[in-house]
């Protein structure tokens, strides 16, 4: 095992350029995946923000008696969807109207605004089936005059959520395999460039899993480095963007080392398809 | 030791390279492989370090059947044998130390035998003196040594040597050929591919020559009929 990572190290000292072009290749592929993952992360951030405020209320009919309300409440507080529900009497909601609407203050007069029912739903039930669902199940009570949920903006809020992270998959296996591509490559280069050692190896009599171990090393190591780099790069890409376009949030830490991880798994990956390939063939 | 039974090797592309070939090698013999090029001597000997497999036939090398051996039972039937080219054959980046070295590293030899091991085959091919220096700064007959002390240092049962001279001039020639010979006095076979038949004729050791894939002399064959 010493002796492989000696002949992994060897690699980068006897060919410094071709090396620093691998871990470059493969920097710049996660960075534009790392970027990506990013964009997709912010967004589904700013997203899932958005769609922690869908809410649904139900109006309640001018006269209804407190208990009815209440124990609508604490029924609603019962659906598996639902994680909060408040009861809004027509005082306070003229008061938040007052409060959000001062240059309208003097128009709201008592009683102009109905008591209301608002329901806030749990995490994964923001789709628009669920959102729909719960507002019928509101609208059952034959004291709830409307619903309002926003139908609409619920539904185009869920189907760019989803091109969201259709796209952010889609793009991001497509960068992953590029990256695999590309690792492959360096390393092939790399495997031929030693050809001659690896004839020489299996004349003595040495393993495939002997003659393989070097390389998986130097590829791994490769895919941390340029993972390293890449986190670095991207790093400095959410420093700039603070600076001068707008703020992003980084990667957090267990994010950013799986972004390692990634790196020196897919620079082991590339490799072992192409020492494979060579060993096959040899 | 080494038994060919009527071995025959079809490459994929290209016409027959053997045809029905039958010899054996005894322990400790030396025998020279001869005959015009595309004769068969490399195929030969690569089908002995497998390299190669017989498209039919049997080779079996210290015990160890063609037939039966499986990609996994390669590398130790290969550090039975040592093997030499025409081309040497050397990490031009390492001394000839290192060179040596690395037969042993690369097969798993303990770290502390490695040192005593090198320094006894340089030591074997006269090239004590020059274990530090790079192959370019050796000559081609030196080069040629290094690469023998390495196939000598895994202590092996034959040692193939495929156009060891092609290379080399007159006086190298020699000098590697005595070499060859003092390696094999001391117990080792030696397989030797050669179209140097002046060596051949002077040398005077057991000769099987081959010609357009068939063997068509053998001078340990007591029965010619039996030969090809």
């Amino acid at each position: 095992m010493r002796l492989a990572f000696r002949e992994a190290l060897r690699a980068f000292e006897r060919a410094p350029m071709l090396s620093m072009l691998s871990v470059t290749t493969i920097a710049f592929s996660l960075f534009a995946f790392g970027l990506f993952g990013l964009v997709a992360l912010n967004l589904r951030q700013a997203l899932q923000q958005v769609e922690d405020r869908v809410e649904v209320r139900g109006f309640i009919a001018a006269g209804t008696a407190p208990e009815a309300s209440s124990a609508a409440v604490d029924d609603v507080a019962l659906f598996p969807e639902v994680a909060q529900v408040r009861l809004v009497t027509e005082s306070q909601a003229l008061e938040r109207a007052r409060r959000e609407l001062r240059e309208f203050t003097d128009v709201f007069e008592e009683g102009l605004l109905p008591a209301s029912i608002e329901v806030r739903l749990k995490p994964g039930f923001h789709d628009p089936e669920t959102v729909a669902r719960v507002a019928k199940r509101l609208e059952n009570y034959d004291f709830i005059d409307d619903v309002r949920y926003g139908e609409e903006w619920v539904r185009n809020l869920y189907r760019l959520r989803n091109i969201a992270t259709g796209a952010g998959l889609a793009l991001g296996i497509t960068f992953a395999l590029v990256s695999i591509i590309i690792i492959g490559s360096t390393i092939r280069m790399a495997v031929l460039a030693r050809s001659r050692e690896i004839v020489i190896m299996r004349l003595v009599g040495a393993t495939d899993g002997f003659i393989r171990a070097p390389f998986l090393i130097e590829g791994a190591i490769k895919g941390t480095l340029g993972g390293l780099l890449a986190l670095l790069l991207t790093w400095l890409a959410v420093q700039v963007s603070g600076r001068w376009v707008m703020q992003v949030q980084f990667f957090e830490a267990p994010l950013a080392l799986l972004g390692i991880v990634a790196g020196a798994g897919i620079g082991l990956l590339g490799s072992a398809v192409s020492v494979g390939r060579h060993l096959r063939k040899v | 030791m080494i038994r060919f039974t009527k071995v025959s090797k079809q490459y994929p592309r290209g016409g027959p390279a053997l045809e029905e070939v039958s010899f054996s090698l005894r322990r400790g013999e030396f025998a020279f492989l001869t005959g015009p090029s595309g004769a068969g001597k490399s195929t030969i000997l690569k089908l002995v370090y497998v390299a190669e497999r017989p498209t039919s036939g049997e080779v079996r090398v210290d015990g160890k059947s063609s037939v039966a051996l499986s990609r996994r039972d390669i590398p130790q039937l290969r550090r039975r044998l040592g093997v030499v080219f025409q081309d040497f054959r050397l990490l031009e980046d390492r001394t000839a130390e290192q060179n040596v070295a690395f037969a042993l590293e690369v097969t798993g030899a303990a770290p502390s035998q490695i040192g005593p091991k090198v320094a006894r085959a340089l030591t074997q091919v006269g090239l004590a003196s020059k274990a530090t220096a790079l192959p370019h700064e050796l000559s081609g007959g030196e080069q040629q040594r290094v690469a023998i002390a390495r196939a000598l240092v895994n202590d092996p049962l034959v040692l193939l040597a495929d156009e060891p001279t092609g290379n080399l001039d007159e006086r190298s020639t020699r000098s590697i050929f005595q070499l060859l010979r003092d390696i094999n006095a001391s117990g080792t076979a030696v397989l030797m591919a050669t179209h140097d038949l002046t060596l051949v004729r002077d040398a005077g050791f057991r000769t099987i020559e081959l010609n357009r894939g068939r063997l068509v002399f053998d001078s340990a064959a007591d029965d010619p009929g039996a030969q090809g």
